[in-house]
């Protein structure tokens, strides 16, 4: 500190007076006659009256004729009518617009050709085959890796895309139609839809839980054998309607095979009590008039190739 | 008399507030009002013991105790800030600390305003009411006007920010970045806002020099026009007077215009104006030179203060926001960078015949580094202003990195050192308990402040990158949390930065207590204020 009193304004450096320049200290040429300052002292502060930097002074007025010149070319003053559209007429809607319909035309031959070529023969054309395969991984990572993941391994309640486990089916025209109509929504008359009971409604606590050792026997997990011959009957009455009388499940129904091992919320007794108590609806949105037909081919196309395509 | 108006109107707010806190609507607005209640009864017995106490006549001294509570509010409530940032930090690097049993009010989401105005408005608040009252004192040689007023303010501005701060965490939010606070917290920074306002003017006019100091030139732009900023960009419709949640005059892209002509001016006038004004008053006396052109500071003054007002669209670059209003930002914001850059030549130039301090005086060394990041981040804004580039670094971490290269290298630096100027001063020691630990308090927040924008330049570049790669047929190449995990390090290197900040910030405290706890005193506290 090398000003330890300057609560008192007398210990600043005195007034009038610059403060000495140490001799061989490195100055700019024009300073080396100590400037004159503008006289007043505050807290003894003075101020050099230094002209302002030129090439400062020069860069402003470039940036001012510059940011003059931008407003004539592009859209910027406000008037009563409307703004002034600049020469140029340009504006970034524009440009979106030309950018988009730069790829749309490039594209426009094939896609029409995907279209018009049944799913199931893309994958004989080297050409379609590679665009849908290409056009479908970006529009999953778009759209569809939110749920699914960006891998399409699916989370909890969100099915994995890579096994060969399948809801409502496999084929390229099952997933072709999923995605087209989307599961248990309200937006497509024509989604898939079924729903399981919640039996918690309908079944006591105990039924429940003796019909969950029955579906956990049914993939060998640890259960209790007592009340798995209850459940069997239970699950004979209640559940094989839908998941079959081997567990097996439906395709039609979208009811999920047991017998798996794969677990679309969870195998664990806990989550399995709940699921069987409450029942599970999931639901995925159609993508029918949000995407094109052609984004709907290729999407269906990917998914299928992920590895567990029938 | 008026003693009494004033317990009578004390006990009116902690009853009122009581009635409220037992009739309101959510959490957030119960604890408001439980908070209001406790400090309008503490202000109560405080009044009531003040009742009949001989009032000393001090027109003759400086006001320095609310100075000294000020420093001492703005090292905690820096502290604060730094170490929400350093926890939302990781936070976002490693997601598992999002605690499940935290969820709701110790999360990101709710956190993250926590930090931004724990720094923005709680340390460099304290530090900008703090530092004007100081400057404002000494360059007019005058005490602070209004009595008691200055104490409200400080007091008043601590309210604002806990009814923030815990507001945030309940879940009372406006969801305008930088202006969350709903509206009863609103209100009340109106009222303490406005007597700032009339602290610093009256101060100002019964001023004993001629002229005004160019440093409350930037403080009274700095007051005025966040006074204008906050009522206009907060104009909402309680929903209710017992609950937190209000409703927005504005709407759509109007309200949007309205948040980035607030947000860009929050930082324009709060982080660069009225920092401005202490570097135009600490600078010259650490450096002990004449301030290096009086012209400049005239010129970039007025020019900054045209200029500011017009860069908020910049922010809303290929929104909804019509294409003359993000030209107008666009090159508003450019013929910005010179005046702007005015302060980083009078700040630096200031000290030229004073280099040789740099080697013996880490605190001289501490403002160049915090001019040379207002000059680098007065660059980089209107570089990424300019459409092109925005398009490339909007959304992405790279604003993170710009803002930070300026809170905590301007604002942080320029802070400590008024801080380091300051304590002795104020509690008339004779030094700074230890200069070497100033120098690493100096290294520590440099190179956490690099490691912090090198790894902010580097993901948000990544990231924008990423979002807009497109193959030949025209598809999106990266989903976007590819795009996070690429982000990762970068965030883990980000997180470092901002412990090395916090550790120089924690050293400064000590060094601080130190000065004052550790050495005798070697003056008198009250600093008579001189004869002119």
């Amino acid at each position: 500190m090398s000003d330890p009193h300057s609560n008192d304004p007398a210990g600043g450096p005195a007034k009038g007076r610059p403060a000495p320049r140490k001799s061989g200290a490195r100055a700019a040429p024009r300073e080396k006659v100590a400037p004159p300052t503008t006289g007043h002292s505050w807290d003894g502060i003075e101020e050099f009256d230094n002209p302002m930097p030129r090439w400062w002074l020069w860069t402003l007025y470039a940036t001012i004729i510059w940011g003059i010149i931008y407003t004539i070319l592009y859209p910027a003053w406000p008037l009563p009518g409307g703004a002034t559209p600049g020469i140029l007429h340009e504006t970034a809607r524009k440009e979106v617009a030309a950018d988009i319909q730069k790829f749309q035309e490039m594209n426009a031959p094939i896609e029409a050709k995907l279209v018009a070529t049944p799913v199931t023969e893309i994958a004989a054309n080297p050409e379609l085959a590679n665009f849908a395969q290409n056009a479908g991984h970006a529009v999953f990572q778009t759209w569809c890796a939110q749920c699914h993941g960006a891998g399409a391994a699916g989370a909890k309640g969100f099915p994995n895309l890579l096994d060969n486990d399948w809801l409502w089916g496999g084929s390229l025209d099952d997933i072709l139609t999923t995605v087209t109509h989307g599961i248990r929504n309200t937006t497509d008359p024509e989604a898939r839809f079924s729903q399981m009971p919640a039996f918690g409604e309908i079944l006591t606590k105990e039924q429940i839980g003796q019909v969950m050792n029955y579906v956990m026997s049914l993939t060998g997990a640890a259960q209790d054998p007592a009340q798995v011959d209850a459940g069997k009957q239970l699950f004979a009455d209640n559940c094989a309607s839908c998941h079959g009388e081997d567990g097996k499940g439906d395709r039609a129904q979208g009811a999920p095979n047991l017998t798996d091992s794969i677990w679309l919320y969870g195998g664990d007794p806990a989550t399995l009590t709940e699921t069987i108590t409450n029942a599970r609806f999931g639901v995925m949105p159609a993508w029918q008039g949000r995407l094109t037909d052609a984004q709907i081919r290729s999407v269906a196309y990917y998914v299928h190739s992920l590895g567990g395509g029938e | 008399m008026w003693e009494y108006l004033l317990l009578a109107i004390l006990a009116a707010i902690a009853v009122f507030a009581a009635i409220a806190a037992n009739y309101a609507h959510d959490l957030a607005y119960m604890v408001n009002a439980l908070t209001v209640m406790l400090a309008a009864a503490m202000t109560f017995v405080w009044a009531l013991r003040q009742v009949g106490a001989p009032k000393p006549n001090l027109a003759n001294e400086y006001e320095d105790g609310v100075i000294r509570a000020g420093v001492i509010a703005t090292c905690f409530w820096g502290i604060v800030g730094f170490l929400v940032g350093v926890v939302i930090a990781l936070q976002l690097a490693f997601p598992s600390l999002n605690f499940e049993w935290a969820q709701g009010y110790l999360n990101f989401g709710r956190l993250r305003p926590v930090h931004t105005s724990g720094v923005i408005f709680a340390f460099c608040g304290n530090a900008l009411i703090m530092s004007a009252f100081y400057v404002v004192q000494r360059t007019c040689g005058a005490r602070l006007w209004g009595g008691k007023l200055g104490w409200f303010v400080f007091w008043g501005y601590q309210l604002f920010i806990v009814l923030a701060a815990s507001g945030y965490v309940l879940g009372a939010t406006q969801s305008k970045e930088y202006a969350e606070p709903e509206w009863l917290t609103d209100w009340w920074l109106t009222v303490v806002w406005l007597a700032f306002l009339a602290v610093f003017v009256g101060t100002l006019v019964k001023r004993r020099e001629p002229h005004i100091y160019v440093a409350n030139w930037f403080f009274l732009a700095f007051i005025v026009t966040i006074a204008m900023l906050h009522v206009v960009n907060n104009l909402s419709i309680p929903v209710s007077l017992l609950g937190s949640k209000s409703v927005q005059v504005f709407s759509g892209v109007q309200d949007a215009m309205v948040q980035w002509w607030y947000g860009h001016n929050a930082v324009g006038f709060l982080l660069t104006a009225g920092f401005l004004g202490m570097m135009y008053y600490f600078v010259p006396k650490q450096a002990e030179r004449p301030v290096y052109s009086y012209k400049l500071s005239i010129i970039h003054f007025w020019a900054l203060i045209f200029l500011y007002i017009w860069a908020g669209p910049h922010h809303l670059h290929y929104t909804a926001l019509p294409d003359w209003a993000a030209t107008l930002g666009m090159v508003m914001s450019i013929i910005l960078w010179m005046p702007s850059w005015g302060g980083m030549i009078n700040g630096l130039m200031t000290l030229s015949g004073a280099w040789d301090k740099l080697r013996t005086d880490p605190i001289i060394r501490m403002m160049v580094v915090s001019i040379g990041f207002y000059g680098m981040s007065t660059f980089e804004g209107p570089m990424m202003s300019i459409k092109a580039v925005n398009s490339l670094s909007h959304y992405t971490d790279w604003t993170i990195g710009h803002v930070h290269s300026g809170a905590l290298g301007w604002n942080g630096m320029i802070t400590f050192g008024a801080l380091y100027y300051l304590t002795p001063r104020l509690w008339g020691r004779e030094r700074l308990y230890s200069l070497s630990l100033v120098s690493w308090h100096f290294w520590l927040a440099t190179i956490g402040i690099v490691l912090y924008a090198a790894s902010m330049w580097v993901s948000g570049i990544m990231q924008g990158l990423m979002w807009r790669e497109v193959d030949s047929q025209g598809f999106l190449v990266n989903a976007f949390a590819d795009a996070v995990a690429a982000a990762h390090p970068m965030f883990v290197v980000r997180a470092l930065g901002g412990i090395m900040f916090l550790a120089g910030g924690l050293i400064m405290v000590y060094n601080l207590w130190a000065t004052v706890a550790k050495q005798p005193a070697h003056a008198a506290l009250a600093a008579p204020i001189p004869a002119e």
